[in-house]
């Protein structure tokens, strides 16, 4: 046998089993990180109770999160139910159905919009901020200057702020609905001129409280864990270096933004599909 | 073990990858009451010696026993309850920079006891008082300059009368006044709490000027230890190469390198 193919076989093998090496070395890694993570969120809930009875810690980051998202929640709500008024009309009313915007608008933000394009906001408003801050304490030794002093950062600064993005999350859905159904209400009755009453009224006929409000609060509410778990252990996982932290904020919002959708995904299939007859 | 020392490490080796070690076969004894400077290079294992005594790491082999007990046998809340007992300043100070002065040395006063707000305020100013800043209890971390910033992070250090007092390069990037003052403060804290100090630092002049004792570590050993009196006049090749500064001696001052003419491409033909 030549030489040269002894050559190229051993150049074949070799790279392919390079390939797996990295593939198996980069899905272990993933695989470890995710079994980190769960443990850090077991732990986090776990020595939550500083958190909780120490309410004014959580209260300023409800604060942080929450009161400072407000702007850009209420100003993307009222957008995106004024666009819903707008495309909503055109399209009932080639069925002469343009009575029923007042449902359309209120069911799509309610169930759907309002949960997820919140999420998604939140993730870049408040995510963002939570994992900077607390890499940011890593970098500059603030974490272990407390680890020094005999006081757990977990129990102290990471908790509150997942407990205040979880409390803050529904709140801003939920504010982002109702300001996009007014949003709806300003384009559909005060500009195009849908009947005031058939709007509200049929509104308030087809929107369920347990199948459609809640079903929404619910999805905020995962939203919320999710969103505020990754935030706060991108933070706290993050090399303390300028790039780490960096890298950590960008992750936080694209994982975040992809769970966001994909647990959308799930919840839609299972409140809204089979049994209920919707 | 000796009682007297409030700090005893025995034959500790330590290594964030088991294979390479960083700390080798250390032994290093701390008398209580006094100042010990641990000085080397950058890289030397210097201040991962001072986190295992902060129970930041625990030892590969052997052990430090600290206040009393070995760091390796604590669980969380005992390391945590040793922990209550040291108080530690950290290169850059590390001051929450979410909170003004007076909250950053009231805070362990606030976690750790029941103290009335009234109580704290008064220990929150005498601690301040003792490093010179009552006054800037108002301002906040980016307010300070780096020297200031170094005292309010002693003074939250020392909030609880610590019994041993870890110092991670408190001289590093200080101008000549805060460096003496700082030093002067390290003294004269440690006096007048009765407590314990270890200085981490490879600041030679200061150093010498506070410590009773040093150790010098090189490459993860003790290569040396003495009195300031005995190291300044140290004949040891080491002691003589970093406490003057000498570019020769036995730690290679550049970092190891293929043949210089190989590198310019300065090869025969």
């Amino acid at each position: 046998m030549p030489i040269s193919s002894f050559r190229e076989t051993d150049l074949a093998d070799g790279a392919l089993r390079r390939f797996f090496e990295r593939l198996g070395s980069q899905v272990t890694a993933r695989v470890w990180r995710l079994g980190f993570a769960s443990r850090f969120l077991g732990y986090m809930v776990l020595h939550s109770g500083t958190a909780l009875r120490r309410f004014p810690l959580t209260i300023r980051e409800i604060y942080f999160a929450g009161v400072l998202s407000l702007i850009i929640i209420l100003v993307s709500g009222l957008f995106v139910g004024m666009v819903l008024g707008l495309q909503g009309f055109n399209t009932l009313e080639r069925y002469g159905s343009s009575e029923a915007l007042g449902v359309l608008v209120a069911l799509s933000l309610v169930r759907e919009l309002g949960p997820v394009v919140a999420g998604l906001l939140f993730a870049s408003r408040a995510g963002s901020a939570i994992t900077a801050e607390i890499g940011l304490m890593k970098a500059t030794e603030q974490i272990s200057a407390m680890e020094m002093m005999a006081v757990d950062p977990i129990a102290r600064v990471v908790a509150p702020r997942f407990w205040g993005g979880v409390i803050s999350m529904p709140l801003l859905a939920a504010l982002f609905s109702a300001m996009g159904i007014f949003g709806g209400y300003l384009v559909g009755v005060k500009l195009i001129g849908v009947d005031e009453g058939a709007f509200w009224s049929q509104m308030q006929a087809a929107v369920d409280v347990r199948e459609d409000i809640v079903n929404g609060v619910i999805k905020s509410f995962v939203f919320g864990i999710a969103v505020s778990w990754i935030a706060v252990f991108e933070g706290y996982d993050a090399p303390p270096t300028a790039e780490g932290v960096s890298g950590a904020t960008t992750r936080t919002v694209v994982t975040s933004s992809l769970a966001i959708l994909a647990l959308d995904f799930i919840l839609t299939a299972l409140m809204f599909t089979g049994g209920n007859g919707r | 073990m000796h009682d007297s020392n409030i700090v005893e490490v025995e034959n500790l080796w330590f290594g964030y990858d088991p294979r390479q070690p960083v700390l080798r076969d250390v032994s290093v004894s701390i008398p209580r009451g006094k100042v010990v400077g641990i000085m080397g290079q950058s890289g030397c294992g210097k201040t991962t010696l001072l986190r295992i005594i902060g129970g930041a790491h625990m030892p590969t082999r052997g052990g430090a026993r600290v206040l009393g007990a070995l760091t390796h046998d604590l669980d969380r809340d005992g390391l945590y309850a040793m922990r209550r007992k040291m108080g530690m300043l950290f290169q850059f100070g590390a001051l929450f920079t979410d909170m003004t002065v007076y909250d950053n040395v009231a805070f362990p006063m606030r976690e750790h006891t029941d103290l009335a707000e009234e109580q704290i305020h008064d220990l929150v100013m005498m601690k301040l008082q003792a490093v010179g800043l009552r006054g800037a209890a108002g301002l906040v971390p980016s307010e300070l300059s780096g020297g200031m910033a170094r005292r309010v992070a002693l003074a939250r250090a020392i909030a609880l009368d610590p019994q041993l007092m870890l110092y991670d390069e408190p001289f590093a990037g200080l101008d000549p006044i805060s460096l003496g003052v700082i030093g002067r403060l390290i003294r004269q804290l440690n006096d007048s709490l009765g407590a314990t100090s270890i200085i981490v630092s490879h600041d030679v002049a200061e150093c010498l000027d506070i410590v009773d004792h040093l150790y010098f570590m090189a490459d993860g050993r003790v290569v040396s230890e003495g009195t300031p009196q005995s190291v300044r006049d140290s004949r040891e090749p080491f002691v003589d190469q970093f406490v003057h500064g000498k570019p020769e001696g036995p730690v290679p001052v550049n970092y190891p390198a293929p043949p210089y003419d190989a590198d310019l491409e300065l090869s025969g033909d």
